[in-house]
């Protein structure tokens, strides 16, 4: 019977305890009464989500809507009203190309590299994001040594600044850096590891893989968690290998947390701008231009700045990122009715 | 009622006094290259000292904050009062007329008219601001190399093959990793190529095509990326138009020749020291002429300001002789005022050799030809310095011909020009 007896309403300094509660309470409960009179118990869910719903409106659908104003006019002044309509001459001018894969054939040469560079980055940086990420909490959600310890290590980075990230690793790979250092007191020679095109892609991608991959595994090491330990105990019983029981029992329990990992990862892939930016300023040349960026310097960066040509990259760049998010929604759900039905 | 009244009242007068406050603030955004920054916060202490009634609140960025920021400020109707800026005439819409408003405008004529058109709309007689400094682009060439490996320093006359091939040679023999560098600025390299006999100003005002004489150094310029005698860390470090210096690797001991300009004078003389000798060659010949380019960073009011009178007055002391004077010979700075320059300059600084380098640019600023003289307070410039950056990088990082580079610059700077609505 005990346990049925609410906390707080058992002793007198419980109840003592429970009096503001219970007057706020009161306090409230009048108007929203009043309210529900009003609108309704189906009205009430959106009366309480309507502070969000404002929210979103004021700091993400009114800045879309702009930002596709902005899309649709052209020359070099801020103000929207300054700004003459061109209707949709700077998409025209981004797809305005002889031959995609061949950014130097399009009007807009950068925008394609860059768009070329971003795509590389997305498909290299989330397989292996997502891989290593993967196999950390798997590791971390074993029985180790000092597991806390490693879980912070891991996790670190995440609470770094990028601007700090990327200063961190050009320090270490810069001409004059300590990876140079270290290979020149091995007696090999020093190498322009930011000078070289291949070199400086894989190091944008490792960068941004050090820095967020502890926030990843964290979200994969929690659902990991929520697997009831009793499957295993009962796949070892019935002496299931422990790579079937990966495939068979972990991946398709962490497929919900998986699929928010992939989304996630996805989308901040797509808007690496940051640490890249400090690390290798898009170059050498534009081997490391990614799109954010390519917005930033048409936008705000070079003189006779283009904020119509900038907000159609944007647009175009959010479209994209939506598709692949409803992509990986829908075959998250197809996957989730494939289980129900198994 | 009687309590409410009170709290109203206390009220209405914590605003009132806030607001008096806010009405003698003068906010400055700076920038600075050295030890000017320190030097101009003394002066104001100083003024602010003189009159209590004006706040001046001095904010430091970087150069970058000024390049990129300030633009979309300023655009937006807002900024700081007085900002220091290098991009000066493509601004000019945003800068007040302190013409009305400065004590004496005859004086500011007389000692500032030379370069007033750099930084005012075309076609007006308005004082937008003062230049702080002049800058002449230049050479500077690490001495001590040069005696080490036993080759003599290019004379006055020597050409960029000239430098180039000397500072190979002692690049070699030193172990030295970079034999030249340039800045990654349209800035300065439109130095060489003005040398080379470029002109970007077409007969209409607007950008020209690419001549002949600007093609032949940016081929001789990507060449020697690609050989190596020219760094490739500066020019390949980035992409678009930023703007990337050498002068670390300079002061590292790691570079022969450098081409960056006057403004590094004070840099190199406080961070160099006496860890090795420098000299400062002015600017290398091409085919048409010696020329560098000149410039500089103006002082400039913000037409935004709700405090113009007190904007004025600050501008007003900051350009009056004895404190241009004392900020040119505190920050060894070369000064744009007449009366300054026609009195001679006692540079604040022991060191001998930034002393001889001041020298040597005051006297490389005989050889500016008129292009270069004209080019600070043409429209257009700033538009095709960003080109020229971004392409000749790219084909100095091998994405890019240099022939594909040329079409891109012309086609960039045509399209800015369209962008412009001019």
């Amino acid at each position: 019977m005990k346990a049925d007896v609410p906390k707080g309403s058992g002793s007198g300094l419980g109840e003592t305890a429970m009096v503001p509660v219970r007057l706020a309470m009161a306090a409230i409960d009048a108007p929203l009464r009043f309210v529900q009179r009003r609108l309704g118990i189906g009205g009430m869910a959106t009366f309480f989500l309507l502070p969000n719903m404002l929210i979103f409106g004021i700091f993400v659908l009114l800045p879309f809507f702009i930002n596709f104003a902005y899309s649709m006019t052209g020359g070099t002044a801020l103000f929207l009203p300054d700004r003459s309509f061109v209707g949709g001459d700077q998409y025209a001018r981004l797809f305005d190309c002889a031959n995609y894969a061949d950014p130097n054939s399009c009007a807009e040469d950068t925008f394609w590299t860059a768009v070329g560079n971003t795509a590389w980055f997305v498909v290299l940086q989330v397989t292996l994001m997502i891989l290593f990420s993967l196999v950390t909490a798997l590791i971390l959600n074993r029985d180790l040594m000092a597991r806390s310890f490693w879980r912070a290590v891991f996790f670190f980075p995440v609470l770094l600044s990028p601007v700090v990230v990327g200063l961190i690793w050009k320090w270490i790979l810069q001409r004059q850096g300590l990876l140079n250092f270290g290979l020149y007191g091995l007696g090999f020679e020093p190498y322009t590891w930011l000078n070289d095109r291949n070199w400086s892609f894989a190091a944008t991608v490792g960068v941004s893989i050090w820095a967020h991959m502890g926030f990843y595994t964290l979200i994969l090491l929690a659902g990991l968690q929520a697997i009831p330990k009793d499957l295993y105990e009962a796949a070892e019983m019935d002496g299931t290998r422990p790579a079937r029981a990966f495939w068979r029992i972990t991946l398709p329990l962490l497929m919900p947390n998986l699929l928010v990992v992939i989304v996630l990862v996805l989308i901040r892939a797509v808007q690496i701008f940051d640490e890249v930016y400090v690390l290798t300023g898009g170059g050498p040349g534009t081997s490391t231009l990614y799109i954010t960026q390519y917005i930033y310097e048409t936008g705000f960066a070079t003189q006779l700045r283009n904020p119509g040509l900038a907000a159609a990259a944007s647009i175009l760049m959010g479209g994209v990122l939506v598709v692949l998010t409803l992509v990986q929604l829908g075959l998250g759900r197809k996957g989730e009715k494939k289980g129900a039905r198994k | 009622m009687k309590k409410t009244k009170t709290m109203l009242a206390a009220l209405a007068v914590g605003l009132l006094t806030s607001t008096a406050a806010m009405a003698g603030d003068v906010r400055i955004m700076w920038y600075s290259d050295g030890v000017e920054g320190e030097v101009l916060k003394d002066l104001l202490d100083r003024f602010m000292k003189e009159n209590p009634g004006i706040n001046v609140i001095l904010d430091n960025v970087s150069y970058s904050v000024v390049k990129e920021q300030l633009p979309v400020q300023l655009e937006a109707g807002n900024g700081p009062d007085i900002a220091r800026v290098t991009n000066l005439k493509a601004q000019s819409q945003h800068w007040l007329d302190l013409r009305p408003l400065v004590a004496d405008p005859a004086y500011w004529d007389e000692n500032f008219g030379a370069q007033a058109d750099w930084m005012r709309p075309d076609g007006s007689n308005q004082i937008s601001g003062f230049m702080t400094q002049i800058t002449i682009a230049g050479g500077f060439a690490n001495k001590t190399l040069f005696e080490q490996a036993g080759v003599a320093i290019p004379g006055k006359d020597a050409t960029w093959d000239d430098w180039a091939k000397a500072a190979k040679q002692v690049a070699e023999n030193q172990q030295v990793p970079f034999p030249m560098a340039l800045d990654r600025s349209g800035h300065r390299l439109s130095g060489p190529n003005l040398a080379y006999g470029g002109n970007y100003i077409g007969s209409d005002g607007k950008p020209a095509p690419l001549d002949e004489g600007t093609k032949n150094f940016l081929k001789t310029f990507v060449g020697w990326v690609a050989d190596g005698t020219m760094s490739k860390d500066v020019w390949v470090s980035a992409a678009g138009s930023t703007y990337r210096a050498a002068a670390d690797d300079f002061i590292n001991g790691q570079l022969v020749y450098y081409y960056s300009g006057s403004w590094q004078v004070p840099n190199f003389s406080t961070k160099i020291g006496t860890n090795f000798d420098w000299v400062a060659t002015g600017s290398p010949c091409g085919p048409a002429n010696c020329t560098g380019m000149t410039g500089g960073a103006g002082l400039v009011a913000v037409k935004y300001t709700k405090n113009p009178k007190e904007v004025a007055k600050v501008m007003d002391y900051l350009a009056s002789e004895p404190i241009v004077k004392e900020f040119s010979e505190r920050t060894l700075f070369l000064p744009a005022h007449k009366g300054v320059l026609a009195k001679g300059l006692d540079f604040k600084t022991d060191d001998a050799q930034a002393k001889a380098a001041l020298n040597a640019f005051v006297e490389a600023s005989t050889s500016l030809s008129d292009v270069a003289r004209k080019l600070p307070g043409w429209l257009w410039s700033d538009a095709v310095y960003g080109a020229l950056v971004t392409r000749v990088s790219q084909a100095a990082a091998g994405e890019m011909t240099v022939d594909e580079a040329f079409a891109r610059i012309d086609s960039d700077i045509a399209t800015k020009v369209k962008d412009s609505g001019n």
